[in-house]
């Protein structure tokens, strides 16, 4: 899987464009200089370590790093919405309360319920979300960004804090929905096995700079290409600095 | 082995155990940590004692009349200021006062919360002041209010909306600040406005501390009440008392501080009803 730099496409069309993105300074930089395209409709995931800065890169797509000194042009569409690690649900609202939330349009409940069935929480519009299983509480935070239509998905390792089979599962759910409403998608995750199953394209980040850019096929995404799979896997794992796997 | 105690392990043979045997439940139920399951009324099992010992102590002559009249005087004593219409009047004219005071006082304490919480400027400019009307006993002000107000009614529901409000405030603006972060930031991504930032994350966010700071309100009302009563009145439950200590009529005397223990357990009552009904989105030890 040849490597090719990010930030070559044409930008008019993008979704997302960055353009030397820079916080902190100096040798406490989080972001030192990223460039990153997103066209519409793709799903990208952001790989990294621990501390590499794809979280500051996310928060700053979402607009939520107002006290981070930092330079660089971000352009973002109109409709973003974000999904936490935690599913950051208002404990003293219920559940339909809280995918409605902030919303202004008329038909916002009938939409809100339409959301929840989508995720497979119909009936459960009543329920405190002290009430849901943690997977079920991020299922409400899906269905609450994706009842805004948004043009852009910026997830924040949102099944990290799920086990791996309920994980599994919210794989294919998230699946299904980016399929059903065709927003662009950032995921910030350190799950390689994630990133290829969900993503079109993955870029490694490694001290704020994007060190690899890959494109993931279907085929290979979802093993077909048995061969192909397991390479991009040992590539990413490299790029990742992670050596001697025995996969 | 049947008899050994549950959490002990069996020693020997565990599946020659009676118990087993009869296919009764024998699971270790290890000990819980919280307070365990909530029982209705058992908030009364304290104040139950507590008239059966007074009852106890009066029949038994260990307690002189004269020094705490027996209950059923005092009961006796009620029926009577009940039937001449005393009781009523005073208590109307009490439970008045009480109500404006807390009502005042919770309006006052919610609204400076809510600007001392919400803004910078606010918070220099409330909090300070705050902090030193509560260094100031209640209770020392009462000279200053009756020079400005005279004894009527204003300086009494004024002194008793002194004492709600500020534990209304500090438990309001505590729960308001300590609103967790990730819900500010979670309102930004959903693009709430400042009303509706307000009325979906902070107001209920502050509940919990608003709640806590009534139960405490609610109290205070009651004592200030029975300071303004004694000190300058020609009414209420505390002038019928300080009109009974002239006279050393125990009985009537009792029948106040009983009167007073009675609405303050009401109303915390009603308080706690009222948190229940309004927190039920919370799960905590209490349950």
């Amino acid at each position: 899987m040849a490597a090719h730099p990010g930030g070559l496409t044409a930008v008019a069309t993008n979704a997302v464009s960055v353009r030397n993105l820079i916080r902190g300074f100096g040798p406490k930089g989080v972001l030192n200089g990223v460039d990153l395209d997103i066209a519409p409709g793709e799903f990208v995931a952001l790989l990294g370590p621990s501390g590499c800065g794809k979280s500051t890169l996310l928060r700053a797509l979402a607009g939520l790093d107002h006290d981070v000194k930092g330079s660089g042009v971000i352009t973002v569409p109109d409709r973003v919405s974000v999904v936490f690690q935690d599913s950051r649900l208002l404990p003293w609202d219920s559940v339909l309360g809280n995918v409605t939330l902030g919303l202004r349009e008329h038909d916002a409940e009938s939409r809100a319920r339409n959301a929840l069935a989508e995720v497979g929480l119909a009936g459960r519009e009543k329920s405190w979300p002290h009430e849901l299983s943690g997977g079920e509480q991020q299922r409400v935070a899906l269905a609450r960004s994706l009842v805004r239509e948004p043009q852009l998905l910026l997830a924040d390792e949102p099944f990290g804090a799920l086990d791996a089979l309920t994980r599994i599962k919210m794989h294919g759910l998230l699946q299904d929905l980016v399929a059903l409403h065709r927003p662009a998608v950032l995921l910030v995750t350190h799950d390689v096995d994630e990133a290829i199953a969900l993503a079109d394209r993955i870029v490694v980040l490694d001290h704020g700079r994007v060190a690899t850019v890959r494109t993931v096929t279907p085929d290979v995404s979802t093993a077909v290409d048995a061969a192909g799979h397991e390479a991009l896997r040992r590539d990413l794992l490299a790029d990742l600095g992670v050596v001697g796997t025995s996969h | 082995m049947s008899a050994a105690p549950v959490l002990e392990r069996p020693a020997v043979e565990p599946h020659l155990d009676p118990a087993l045997a009869a296919g009764e439940d024998v699971r270790p139920t290890g000990r819980r940590l919280g307070p365990g399951r909530r029982r209705r009324l058992a908030w009364l099992l304290g104040p139950a004692a507590l008239l059966a010992l007074w009852t106890l102590a009066s029949a038994t002559g260990l307690l002189d009349p004269r020094i705490l009249s027996e209950p059923w005087t005092v009961v006796a004593t009620a029926g009577e200021l009940l039937a001449d219409g005393r009781l009523q009047e005073n208590l109307a004219i009490s439970a008045q006062r009480a109500g404006l005071g807390l009502f005042f006082g919770i309006v006052v304490g919610a609204l400076l919360a809510l600007v001392s919480g919400l803004s910078r400027v606010g918070e220099a400019l409330i909090d300070g002041p705050v902090q030193i009307k509560r260094a100031i006993p209640g209770l020392a002000l009462i000279p200053l209010l009756i020079l400005w107000f005279g004894i009527d009614e204003t300086m009494k529901v004024l002194t008793i909306t002194l004492g709600v409000f500020v534990p209304i405030y500090l438990q309001t603006h505590a729960g308001l600040r300590g609103i967790d972060l990730r819900y500010v930031e979670l309102a930004q991504t959903v693009g709430l406005s400042r009303t509706a930032f307000i009325r979906k994350v902070v107001l209920p966010g502050a509940m919990p501390g608003f709640f806590l700071g009534l139960r405490f309100a609610v109290t205070g009302a009651w004592v200030s009440l029975v300071v303004v009563e004694q000190i300058n009145a020609t009414s209420g439950i505390g002038y019928m008392m300080e009109l009974a200590r002239t006279y050393g009529q125990t009985n009537i005397i009792v029948l106040g501080l009983a009167v007073y223990g009675i609405l303050g357990l009401l109303s915390d009552g009603a308080v706690r009803f009222l948190e229940r009904k309004a927190l039920s989105w919370q799960r905590t030890l209490a349950g």
